[in-house]
């Protein structure tokens, strides 16, 4: 379906090309999972089959990519439209139209295909995908999960034969994301659709992939292969395999069924332990609370009556779905929205009636989007102006930075970094005020394995400090490894507040992988297991 | 045998309650049908109601019946707009009617006005201007008669931006761009991205502000707001690519094979029916020449058409559904039509009464006809499909599933128990939890073959 020779990608102005050597064919009809840790060129891969590498973003590509016969040297991507359809990581910026329903028929309106076809592609497809209630809609109402639903609908409604996603589930909460692997499976089960995807939460999509396109990067070649033998020496890996790795089974499984299947042994040797207790902080002084906070937008009620507090020391992590209400809880506590009813106090004040330059000491926000909080062209002056923002010693933000992300120069521009620099730096930049209480947004959206436990351990170095934790994350492993307390929350109201280990094994929606497979017994992560088994006789 | 002589009568009284053609099944097909992509009234219809008014309200001076033309406009769009986007911009072109009376009247306050007057309200100071300036008065006396006519003046003009507004609240603009020809197909595509861009724009800025805040730095003033123009055009170019890139990808642009001779017509006809139209504007607004003038243009307008729909054919574009003009969109336009065209005839029976004088002062008559006609307008509240109002439609929120008010005592009754909880062997929590998150419609058997047949693959692939 999809064959690559030789292809190296160079973009202009970077020195190393950003893809080198690849050389290898796709068949049709599979779920081919492309996986790698980033920066290593996956988007950039995913771009030069659907054609927009490089007649779009410019660059030199040598080799060839033929998709389906086609040759994309000589085939722009609106000549291969017919046979390809691609979303990228925000679907937002793939709508053309602004209803659900035009949105659909938009791509096949290009192609000229029959109105008769057309609406019944439409009528099929709104089925297929579950947008019947939706198809009306303007497209600005939709939620996150509607959206990346719609994108990927009004790719499919011309039948190409080869599906192209880039994280199509990272910004998704679990159920939403299930609902989008959902519709995936039955493309390629039911209509044979090829579907090349890439996807940093491997945990969510390793077990369906029929394929694993491996670019581990550090100059190894990418190579295809079967996914438990794709995992084995992957420089990334779910913590299913993880703990697969860990325990010594072959096939290493992939999924929490093969997982549970493998693990009789593992849970008798670990029936004697318990796992290592976090320190659940006792009687600390309180970092932020709101009491009865009712938040409203227009006819929105956005939070209900709530009730959270957070001390020091202590790291909760906010869950629920998109459009929860995380973020306007979030937001409420940093000051950004005054509450419609309640009270809310972070450090002794109202966030929504201190001045912003006092604020910043006593609490901080690394928004969804950290890019937001970065508006100098270096990363020095980006200290810079962080440590006078924050009235800090020259040189407290750099210092910071240097712990965060050694290798980074001075002079690199905020752009240019990775997702988890970025995240980095805005962190850096936070910190350098040094508020009691540290409030993140989805922080591991867009970040491979190996970023993520550098955030885990630098955020557990951080409550360890004395301060205050909340994460609003739809990562359930993210809030496994870090938070002390999980709080669920549902239409602006509390649903769930308990310790971490309790209230995520409750759920198999919230639970993290290693507990699924070693339930009954409360173990949440694998360093826990490693922990043990290390202090076992 | 005793119901036996019922039995006739109540079969009688429901084959008249079903058979078409009676009381009910009249009144049940007249009723105007909830707004869906079928039913809805073309786009065009709109707009052709709201110019009637439009033209009605310039037709006039009349504070009454401009005040009636507004009532009309607002009712309608009070009763059919929807719960779109553009439906909120009705607001808007209120505050900019009132904006333009204000202007106005300010102006005639501070500038004067021609009209005499004899009821003089308060004598501003008046400034000395030089003599080029002759004709502009600034301060002096201010009259009833001249804010009166002022008033009169200003209420039109804020009409007919009223109606206007109307026609934007009850139109959905993107769909009426989707009614052009082909070979505008283009133009209209750059207008849509362009209005869906300009929320994303406030959004960024928004967004932008906030990180300011969070920098602690100061979120107001016009300061904070330049700084945040850099990056927010950085956006909005990042995104014009990536939406580039992406129609691109959807195969916009693509393009039949053409044969170079029609080419060449399309080009002929197209730059030669432009020349036409351009000679016979000039013939006609020119003193001599009139006689050639409108046969020209006409031939010109013509000329330019068929190069336009010929070069259609270049494009491989079809439409999606295209917009119906069925009857209620006859019977929208005629209401508006017919609003304009008895003002335009009241103009001449009534002259007083559509212009009522502004000096001496008196109240201004109500013309009891075309105060009739204006009513006319209201034809679209009755006739135009009606909007659904679900409170879903204007929450961006997914209905949550029922299962979340369950959720709180199934997690209390096992997170309260020592130990944790084991998901696989609890059905009651199994069976709930998994519903919680993610709201909206979930698909239902998937992995489960033969459960939903693949309507998809019938088709052959293109």
């Amino acid at each position: 379906m999809i064959r690559f020779e030789q292809l190296s990608v160079t973009y202009e102005g970077s020195a190393e090309p950003a893809l080198h050597g690849v050389d290898l064919t796709v068949p049709e009809g599979e779920l081919c999972l492309l996986v790698g840790p980033s920066g290593v060129g996956k988007s950039t891969l995913l771009g030069t089959v659907s054609g927009l590498v490089p007649h779009f973003t410019g660059g030199t590509l040598t080799g060839r990519v033929t998709v389906a016969g086609r040759d994309t040297r000589t085939h722009r991507p609106r000549e291969l439209a017919d046979i390809v359809g691609s979303v990228g990581q925000d679907p937002l910026a793939h709508f053309v139209t602004d209803t659900v329903e035009d949105e659909l028929a938009y791509g096949m309106e290009s192609l000229g295909l029959p109105p008769g076809t057309m609406r019944r592609r439409v009528e099929e497809t709104l089925d297929l995908l579950g947008l019947n209630e939706l198809r009306d809609r303007p497209i600005a109402t939709l939620s996150g999960g509607q959206r990346q639903r719609v994108a990927i609908g009004s790719v499919l409604t011309p039948h190409p034969r080869l599906l192209v996603l880039d994280e199509p589930t990272s910004a998704l909460d679990p159920g939403a994301a299930e609902e989008v692997l959902a519709v995936l499976q039955r493309l390629v089960h039911d209509l044979g659709t090829t579907v090349l995807l890439a996807e940093h939460r491997l945990e969510r999509v390793v077990q369906y992939a029929d394929r694993v396109l491996l670019l581990p990067g550090r100059g190894r070649r990418a190579r295809l292969a079967e996914p438990a033998e794709a995992m084995a020496d992957s420089p990334v890996r779910p913590p299913v395999v993880e703990l697969g790795a860990l325990a010594g089974w072959t096939p290493l499984p992939l999924s929490v069924r093969d997982a549970r299947r493998a693990a009789g042994p593992l849970r008798e040797r670990l029936a004697v332990r318990a796992p290592r207790e976090t320190e659940v902080p006792g009687t600390r002084e309180t970092a932020g609370a709101t009491e009865g906070v009712s938040l409203r937008y227009g006819s929105v009620e956005a939070l209900h009556r709530l009730d959270f507090t957070v001390r020091r020391g202590e790291a909760v992590a906010l869950m629920g779905r998109n459009g929860a209400g995380k973020s306007s809880l979030l937001g409420t506590l940093v000051g950004l929205h005054a509450p419609t009813r309640g009270t809310v106090s972070v450090g002794g004040g109202a966030p929504h009636r201190t001045p912003p330059a006092k604020l910043l000491r006593r609490v901080g926000l690394v928004p969804q989007e950290p890019r937001d909080l970065l508006c100098a062209d270096t990363v020095a002056a980006e200290c810079t102006a962080a440590d006078a923002d924050a009235g800090a010693a020259p040189g407290s933000c750099r210092a910071l930075v240097t712990r965060l992300l050694p290798e980074v120069p001075d002079g690199t521009h905020p752009r240019d970094l990775s997702e988890g620099q970025r995240l980095a730096l805005a962190l850096a930049v936070v910190l350098t005020a040094r508020p009691p209480l540290l409030l993140l947004d989805e922080p591991t959206r867009g970040l491979d394995y190996a970023a993520k436990a550098r955030l885990v351990a630098v955020l557990r170095e951080l409550t360890a400090e004395g301060h205050a934790l909340v994460l609003a994350t739809h990562d359930v492993e993210l809030a496994a490894e870090v938070a002390h307390r999980v709080v669920i929350v549902a239409q602006g109201e509390i649903v769930a507040d308990g310790a971490t280990a309790e209230v995520v094994t409750s759920s198999p929606s919230f639970a993290p992988q290693v507990a699924k497979v070693l339930a009954p017994r409360p173990w949440l992560t694998v360093p826990q297991v490693r922990a043990a088994l290390a202090d076992a006789p | 045998m005793a119901h036996h002589p019922e039995l006739p009568r109540t079969q009688g009284r429901s084959a008249a309650a079903e058979r078409p053609g009676t009381d009910r099944g009249v009144r049940a097909r007249l009723r105007a049908p909830t707004a869906n992509r079928t039913t809805s009234l073309h786009p065009g219809a709109w707009w052709l109601w709201a110019l009637g008014l439009a033209t009605a309200a310039s037709r006039t001076t009349n504070p009454l019946l401009l005040a009636l033309l507004v009532a009309v406009a607002g009712y309608v769009v009070a009763a059919r707009r929807s719960d779109a986007p553009w439906a909120r911009s009705y607001g808007a072109f209120l505050k900019l009617g009132l904006l333009v009376l204000g202007i106005r009247m300010v102006f005639a306050f501070f500038l004067g006005s021609p009209i005499p007057g004899t009821h003089v309200l308060v004598t501003l100071p008046e400034v000395p201007l030089p003599d080029w300036a002759q004709g502009v008065r600034l301060g002096g006396r201010v009259t009833a008669e001249g804010l009166l006519f002022a008033l009169y003046d200003a209420l039109k003009l804020a009409t007919l931006l009223i109606c206007v507004g109307a026609a934007n609240a009850l139109a959905n603009p993107a769909r009426l761009l989707k009614s052009l020809p082909g070979a505008l197909y283009e133009a209209g595509v750059a207008v849509v991205v362009a209005m869906t861009f300009a929320p994303n724009l406030i959004a960024d800025v928004r967004r932008l502000r906030t990180a300011r805040r969070l920098r602690g730095r100061r979120d107001r003033g016009v300061r904070a707001v330049l700084s945040v123009g850099l990056p927010v055009l950085e956006g909005a170019l990042e995104r014009s690519v990536g939406l580039a890139a992406a129609m691109d990808a959807r195969g916009y642009g693509r393009t039949a094979d053409v044969g170079p001779a029609l080419r060449r017509t399309t080009a002929l006809l197209t730059l030669g029916g432009l020349l036409g139209v351009c000679i016979g504007t000039y013939a006609l607004l020119a003193a001599e020449g009139a006689a050639f003038g409108t046969p020209l243009l006409l031939a010109g307008v013509a000329t330019a058409l068929a190069g336009l729909r010929i070069g259609g054919r270049r494009t491989v574009r079809t439409r999606y559904r295209p917009e119906r003009w069925g009857l209620r969109a006859w019977s929208v336009s005629a209401s508006g039509v017919a609003v304009a065209a008895l003002m335009v005839l009241a103009g001449s029976t009534h002259p007083d009464a559509l212009h009522p004088p502004a000096v001496p002062l008196t109240a201004p008559p109500l013309p009891l006809w075309p105060a009739a006609a204006v009513l006319l307008g209201l034809l679209p509240a009755v006739v135009a499909p009606a909007q659904p109002r679900t409170p879903a439609a204007s929450e961006p929120p997914a209905p949550v599933p029922r299962q979340t008010a369950r959720l709180r005592p199934a997690l209390w009754a096992t997170a309260g128990q020592p130990g944790g909880v084991d998901v696989h062997q609890e059905p009651a929590a199994g069976a709930e939890a998994p519903r919680t998150p993610g709201g909206g419609a979930r698909l239902s058997g998937y992995g489960r073959p033969g459960s939903h047949p693949a309507q998809h693959g019938k088709e052959p692939r293109q």
